[in-house]
């Protein structure tokens, strides 16, 4: 089992630039065995988190999507019907067919039955929690508590080993206290901008220390103008990907090429509006 | 969940000191006074980190313990504060604690109610309150279904305005839970529309079908579950609507009860999210809650503000397309009627419809000339009364039919 100062390291050395807390959560989830319930904007890098934690554990990353009306034949298991059709067509007549075609052999593992199934305890990212609904978020509740997983004509299903669960939402409906309560809870807020700094750094080839500095303290004074649509951390990353690509190195040298590249960070139509060039001077004139 | 800290059969406390353990359980009764849902999992977890050296490093405890008894973004941002002040006897700025007391007690908007209607010289005179036989009330099931003229019926009629004595205002209240209640049960129970035919069910239709040698004869279908109605409430919370807040806080609270998709917002001169504390099962607690929330009201009514607020930061996780918002206000705006206007209108093409209840519609001689009102009002697709029971009673018909 790593120690707290152990996955920081790890952390920074797959590229993801984690506040010290998110270490400590981390840790957390080993000793106490509890899935990491994370929250915040959309584009603070929830994701990213779970992908950096498989980096970490040295394992594989089985992500599953959540949406309106997921159910258990996409989240779980199904059977390959076509197959089993085959094999009926084939075998007609025979006594055992039924239990030949409920067999192993005809199982079509989804991501939460594949998490519980693998050698090595694999990272399940369950995104977007928050779209699925109450039923499922009450089904995955037990499979977190229990870690087996029923199936009428195989029969229980125990977990080989424990997945490290990651869990986000964006808030979009509110959680069960059971779920939560059943998480570690773990905010993620958008980067200060001494981290956004690092992470423009760590991700954009090409970025100088003073350029990348001067990209987050832009950025930081944009998400505080009333914006419809807050540029995120993959936002950012854009922007400066767009000015390395024009061989900008210094924002106040090309005013008028940061206006227009703002674009990556806008993204709707009242919010460019609202962002003229005068609004993008102001805020140049707070960058150092 | 019963506190923890002194319970047998605790193995990891039995490693920490008893002096820790005792501080660990108070440290607990903290956070649930502070509004956190604390278990004896929790509990257990607590003892296992302290034991397992994290209590030596006050900051690493503090971090572990975040995550470790947070449930929400509100936990997350109040825990620093209480573990600092708890642990490290660091002064915290004062936070609304709720103090558990009678509904009512300590219920600002509830006194205002008493007091407002005592200085009307209502109508209503103490000789109707004589001890007699129709004491009690309290229809058990269906409100107002009771036999004969019972108080609750006549009730159904009366102003809330016009509400006097202490146990009317109760019995307005349990009618109003109990209504909420009702109609509660009927529009979820609606909800499960039953479309026959949506989807192939392949996996029953193979079942059924192996005797038929897989050939799929008889089908079997998937029943689609119809989104539920999500109901969205904003009450109007400033000075001028204080005689009617706490029963629409009561009418509120039931119907955020355990109705399947429900959100609730106090609005004053800021918006202020209330879900969370309209569903403690208590709703003298819920009621206490709010009223310190509530607080603030006599500054007027922003309630364009108010709409730009919630159109900016909820609308996106609260509404979708089967949501109906009810507007419960007078419509006294004392900021932009035209910033009312336009935030009405990108209400209103967001939510699949904008009910407006204006408990002054009922008075006699009421016509709509406030400001807010006559620039909300094109974008209403329900404008009704909500003065009295009934008035609340006759609104379930629409919902049921959304």
């Amino acid at each position: 089992m790593k120690g707290r100062d152990e996955i920081a390291q790890a952390l920074a050395a797959s590229g993801y630039i984690a506040d010290a807390d998110l270490a400590t959560a981390i840790s957390l989830m080993q000793l106490l065995r509890r899935p990491l319930l994370l929250e915040g904007e959309a584009g603070v890098g929830k994701t990213e988190v779970a992908k950096a934690l498989a980096k970490v554990h040295v394992t594989e990353l089985i992500r599953l999507q959540c949406y309106e009306g997921l159910d258990q034949s996409a989240a779980l298991y199904e059977w390959n019907y076509q197959r089993q059709l085959l094999a009926i067509q084939a075998h007609r007549g025979t006594d055992s067919i039924e239990d030949q075609v409920f067999s192993e052999k005809y199982l079509l593992e989804r991501p939460l039955l594949a998490a519980i199934r693998r050698a090595q305890a694999p990272v399940l990212l369950i995104d977007e929690i928050d779209r699925a609904d109450d039923e499922f978020e009450a089904f995955l509740l037990e499979l977190l508590s229990d870690f087996q997983v029923s199936i009428p004509e195989l029969g229980t299903i125990p977990a080989i080993t424990i997945p490290h669960v990651v869990l986000t939402s964006n808030g979009t409906r509110e959680l069960s206290d059971a779920l939560r309560r059943r998480c570690l809870y773990h905010y993620v807020d958008y980067p200060d901008v001494d981290r956004e700094t690092r992470i423009i750094l760590a991700r954009v080839m090409g970025a100088s220390p003073s350029l990348s500095l001067q990209i987050a303290r832009m950025v930081e004074g944009v998400r505080k103008e009333e914006l419809r649509k807050v540029p995120g951390v993959a936002e950012t990353l854009d922007w400066a990907a767009a000015l390395v690509g024009l061989d900008v190195t210094n924002l106040h040298d090309a005013p008028e090429t940061v206006h227009e590249t703002l674009v990556c960070l806008l993204k709707t139509h009242e919010d460019r509006a609202r962002v003229t060039p005068e609004v993008t001077q102001r805020l140049l004139g707070k960058v150092a | 969940m019963s506190c923890c800290g002194s319970s047998p059969g605790y193995d990891d406390l039995n490693e920490v000191s008893r002096l820790v353990s005792a501080k660990l359980a108070a440290f607990l009764r903290t956070l649930r006074e502070a509004g956190f849902r604390v278990g004896l999992a929790e509990g257990q977890d607590a003892a296992t980190l302290m034991s397992s050296g994290y209590a030596a490093r006050p900051g690493l405890l503090r971090a572990a313990f975040k995550h470790l008894f947070s449930a929400r973004k509100s936990d997350w941002d109040k825990f620093d504060g209480l573990f600092d002040a708890f642990w490290l006897g660091k002064r915290v700025r004062s936070r609304s604690r709720t103090i558990g007391s009678a509904p009512g007690a300590s219920n600002p908007s509830l006194k205002s109610l008493q007091d407002a209607a005592a200085e009307q010289g209502s109508n209503q005179s103490a000789v109707d309150q004589l001890p007699s036989s129709d004491d009690a009330p309290e229809g058990r099931s269906g409100e107002g279904r009771m036999e004969g003229a019972s108080r609750a019926d006549n009730l159904a009629e009366v102003d809330f305005r016009k509400l006097s004595d202490p146990d009317q205002v109760a019995q307005a209240h349990e009618a109003a839970a109990r209504l909420a209640k009702a109609m509660r049960t009927r529009l979820t129970r609606r909800d499960f529309a039953r479309r026959r035919g949506y989807r192939l069910d392949l996996r029953r239709t193979i079942h059924r079908n192996i005797s038929h040698g897989g050939v799929p004869i008889s089908l079997v279908k998937r029943q689609r579950k119809d989104k539920p109605l999500r109901l969205v409430v904003l009450l109007d919370a400033s000075g001028s609507m204080s005689m009617y807040t706490s029963v629409f806080l009561r009418f509120i609270h039931g119907v955020l009860d355990q109705f399947r998709e429900a959100e609730a917002f106090l609005f004053h001169t800021r918006l202020a999210y209330v879900s969370d504390a309209m569903k403690e099962k208590d709703a003298g607690r819920a009621l206490d809650r709010l009223s310190i929330m509530a607080q603030g009201a006599g500054g007027g009514t922003r309630i364009g503000e108010c709409l730009q607020t919630f159109n900016r930061w909820h609308a996106a996780r609260v509404i979708h397309s089967r949501s109906c918002v009810m507007i419960v206000s007078d419509g006294y705006e004392t900021g932009d009627a035209a910033l009312l206007g336009r935030e009405m209108a990108a209400l209103h093409r967001r939510c699949r419809r904008i009910v407006w209840l204006n408990p002054m519609m009922a008075w006699e001689g009421y016509t709509p000339e406030a400001r807010g009102i006559r620039a909300a009002l094109p974008h209403v697709d329900l404008y009704a009364p909500a003065n009295s029971l009934q008035s609340l009673r006759a609104l379930e018909p629409y919902l049921a039919k959304l």
